[in-house]
């Protein structure tokens, strides 16, 4: 396989629809230094996926009409095999796949080596939220990233597994509990963009989703300082905002009344709430400071025992501030 | 011709027990062909209830929950008690001991054994369904299926027991080819299905107690809480994958190998001419077998799993694509200047050439590295496996059962009834899956219950899944039909000669159906693919 045969099956990929530098049939508009990469690759196997189904349909169809069975007439002579010929249709495959895997082993290194000076973001997944941790100490429910200059995600799971997935990014790595998996991307626009969970992981996997935002030129640096600074001076409630907002309780609770994964935080505090085991009590800070530390302790009724403990996640005063935060929403 | 002999193996002996306790192959073959068809049923309404939920975004008929538990029994159905028995233990257990001239399999019993085993697995997962159901997905991957409070117990139980029924049937087919060869039956004699049988076998063999071994582990974790997959135990998620897919992949080679035995034998006896490169075809089965065992890794790129190791099983992906890509050029040739008879197993062997075609092209997309990170867990990879197992290996079933259907039932099936269904089938089944490849490409991850955050993006993609959901039915439909054209024949079908195709192979030199008793081989037997006595029209 040389170099014409390539730019032969990427003019049938072109014939195909595609278009090598813009949006395509087949893929997200590519947003990331790496996508081209793998664009590239994907439009060299619909060259050759294109081509040998064209083949076989073709063959089987002509071969149907032209050797139909027709009466008084037997098959033709022919070999039952022939050496020659099939040794040259194994070789033309193998070739053709040795190819592939060289092209898909180029991009994939590309993939999983991050440049050394990438800015690091820290990313936790949990059921069914995202945080994502900057090294000024801010910590957001959404990716924000520079434009053009490569970012390494560091990434750890508070429970199942879960994937990290940006479609537009061509990045997607799992997050294992109980080790670190990294991924890395540079972005080529300014934008918004989907991530989502990709690995199947339970009740909201389908709604586990955060967007990478991409800021223009100069702006990242500003927006995170003003993100680190407004969260320093709060008050206990929109403290609790915030903290309700960036460790995904809103997954489960919701604040308007509706009943989610768990109870709403709506009205809760100061009600009386029925447990699983017949007993009863009156939601006050007591009871909503055990629910955080040991979740499976007093399980409201009509809800299953799903939710993890942030014991070492929050601390006494980020506690008390969500309590004062679910005390506001009467 | 003659009406079907009135004593037959269906006719005789009479009565409910003489078929629970029989060691009739045949009888054996026909009670798991009902069993697997029910399952088959369970299986489609799963099916139909998740293309269902999916018509609109947003909640349709179910809640998240429901839908999580329903795609998830229907994978678990259509895996375990559907394609991996369907084609060895319903036609390789009525052909096998037929072509081989043989009274039964080695083991009769404990065939017989591998009936029970399935019916109580069904068991289990019938009590899975009603106890809690189960939300893991088909692939119980950890720690999900350590944590999750659906009935993973019983549905390992099930699949562990459903393991050794086919571990039984694989044992059976393995001795039955190595010591029960007629005279003149050499290895290189050997009719194609049946070293497609072989090579499942020898997988079936090898790779079920690695399942078994990695579920009773699972549930060791689950009841005594011992760390063996569960990070929070002290355990690893990664290594259940590697222990998972050290089956699971290996387990589509026993759902596509016989299947592409049943090609090499249909597509010969309907061109009338010997298969052409027996010799490649036979032992690269047995190549794609072993090599089968070494790819498992290529589910597990994005899975954290080392560069290196990626890289290597990347590389045996590709090798293993090579033998089946051959295959498929070898019934080409076998079709170039033959007299080509379009009959309705023909017909499917066409659909499994075309849909297995891009099922496994499709395949090299996964297999390359760099490509397989952002088409990984979206619904390229849903439409991918479905155009193998249901374009490859349900057509394959398909093809061998409206082929072995006279010899197995005694009647003929309506040819123009039975050829529509399959182009409904064809024609649906593309409409249904194509889209998939589309959506998936763009990013859509499989497993979600509602694609509603994608439609800001994407918004054709509520048309693709009405696409797919509307066809999907229409698919059902094309089922449903080929099912009732074949049941009708029982009662309306006209009786079928002994030979209805001009088919050379020795299965067919009995009467039909077969009496109780196997016919004795003849003193010699030949090449299985020697047309020349078998040109006559068919049906006379």
């Amino acid at each position: 396989m040389g170099c014409s045969s390539t730019t032969i099956l990427v003019a049938v990929a072109l014939l195909a629809g595609a278009d090598l530098q813009r949006d395509s049939f087949w893929l997200p508009p590519p947003a990331s230094s790496t996508a081209p990469l793998v664009d590239n690759a994907f439009l060299l196997l619909l060259g050759v996926s294109a081509f040998f189904f064209a083949l076989i349909v073709v063959l089987g169809l002509w071969f149907v009409v032209r050797y139909r069975r027709r009466a008084g007439l037997g098959p033709a002579q022919s070999p039952s095999h022939n050496t020659a010929l099939e040794l040259l249709w194994t070789a033309i495959p193998l070739g053709i796949v040795a190819l592939l895997f060289y092209e898909g082993f180029v991009g994939y290194m590309e993939l999983r080596t991050p440049p050394k000076q990438a800015y690091e973001i820290e990313v936790v997944a949990r059921k069914w939220s995202w945080l994502f941790s900057y090294p000024n100490g801010h910590k957001d429910e959404n990716l924000h990233v520079p434009v053009d200059r490569p970012v390494r995600l560091v990434m750890r799971s508070e429970d199942v597994i879960h994937g990290l997935f940006i479609p537009a990014m061509r990045v997607q790595m799992d997050i294992v509990p109980g080790r670190y998996t990294r991924t890395w991307f540079r972005a080529l626009k300014p934008g918004e963009y989907n991530l989502v969970c990709s690995q199947y992981c339970g009740t909201k996997h389908f709604d586990m989703r955060a967007l990478v935002i991409v800021h223009p030129p100069g702006e990242f640096e500003n927006w995170l300082a003003d993100a680190a600074r407004a969260a320093e001076s709060l008050s206990p409630v929109d403290r609790g905002r915030e903290l309700y907002r960036i460790n995904g309780c809103w997954s489960c609770h919701s604040i308007d009344g509706t009943a989610g994964t768990g109870p709403t935080f709506k009205g809760i505090y100061g009600h009386e709430v029925q447990f699983q085991d017949g007993t009863s009590a009156v939601v006050d800070e007591n009871y909503i400071r055990e629910s955080i530390l040991d979740p499976q302790a007093k399980v409201v009724r009509g809800y299953q025992p799903v939710m993890n403990t942030y014991r070492g996640v929050l601390t006494d005063e980020e506690i008390s501030a969500l309590i004062a935060f679910i005390k506001s929403l009467q | 011709m003659t009406e079907p002999s009135a004593i037959n193996y269906l006719t005789y002996p009479r009565g409910l027990r003489s078929w629970l306790l029989t060691l009739d192959h045949k009888r054996i073959g026909v009670m798991y062909l009902a069993s697997v068809a029910l399952a088959l049923v369970l299986g489609l309404i799963f099916a139909l209830l998740m293309r269902t939920e999916l018509i609109a975004p947003g909640r349709t008929i179910m809640g998240e929950d429901t839908y999580n538990r329903v795609f998830t029994v229907h994978g678990a159905v259509m895996i375990f008690l559907v394609v991996i028995p369907a084609i060895p233990a319903v036609l390789g257990n009525f052909c096998l001991p037929l072509m081989l001239g043989a009274k039964d399999v080695a083991f009769p019993r404990l065939n017989l054994a591998s009936l029970y085993l399935w019916w109580i697995g069904a068991l289990f997962f019938l009590v899975t369904l009603a106890f809690g159901g189960l939300d893991t997905g088909w692939t119980f991957y950890t720690p999900y299926s350590t944590t999750t409070n659906t009935n993973v117990l019983a549905a390992v139980t099930g699949v562990f027991i459903l393991g050794f029924s086919s571990i039984f049937t694989a044992l059976n087919f393995i001795v039955s080819i190595h010591t029960l060869r007629p005279p003149g039956m050499t290895w290189r004699r050997l009719p194609l299905f049946l070293w497609g049988l072989y090579a499942t076998g020898l997988i079936q063999v090898l790779a079920t107690p690695v399942l078994g071994v990695t579920l009773l582990l699972l549930g060791v974790e689950r009841i005594l809480g011992l760390g063996i997959f569960d990070s929070a135990l002290g355990g690893d998620p990664v290594l259940f994958q590697h222990f998972f897919w050290f089956y699971a992949h290996p387990a589509v080679y026993i759902v596509i190998l016989p299947g592409m035995g049943i090609i090499s034998e249909v597509i010969p006896v309907f061109s009338r001419k010997p298969i052409f490169g027996y010799r490649f075809i036979a032992y690269s089965s047995v190549a794609i077998a072993l090599i089968g065992f070494l790819v498992w890794g290529h589910h597990m790129f994005v899975a954290g799993q080392s560069v290196l190791a990626s890289t290597i099983f990347s590389a045996l992906t590709f090798a293993v694509a090579i033998p089946s890509a051959v295959k498929v050029f070898n019934w080409l040739a076998t079709m170039y200047k033959g007299s080509i008879e379009l009959a309705a197993p023909m017909v499917y062997a066409l659909i499994f050439l075309f849909l297995f075609g891009i099922g496994g092209l499709t395949g090299l997309f996964l297999g390359t590295l760099s490509v397989n990170v952002p088409l990984h867990n979206t619904h390229f990879v849903v439409a991918h496996f479905h155009y193998v197992i249901v374009g490859g290996a349900v057509m394959a079933m398909l093809a061998g059962l409206h082929y072995w259907w006279p010899k197995m039932f005694g009647r003929m099936y309506n040819q123009t009834w039975a050829r529509l269904s399959a182009l409904l089938i064809f024609v649906a089944f593309n409409m249904t899956f194509f889209p998939l490849f589309i959506m998936g490409g763009r990013g859509l991850v499989r497993r979600y219950y509602d694609y509603s955050v994608f439609l800001e993006s994407n918004p054709e993609f509520t048309f693709y899944n009405q696409l797919a959901s509307v066809w999907g039915y229409l698919l059902v439909t094309g089922f449903v039909s080929m099912a009732l054209c074949l049941i009708s024949s029982l009662w309306s079908g006209r009786p079928a000669p002994d030979n209805p195709w001009g088919a050379p192979g020795l299965e067919w030199k009995s009467s039909s159906p077969p009496p109780p008793e196997n016919p004795p081989p003849p003193a010699q037997v030949g090449d299985p693919y020697d047309f020349t006595e078998a040109l006559l029209p068919s049906g006379t």
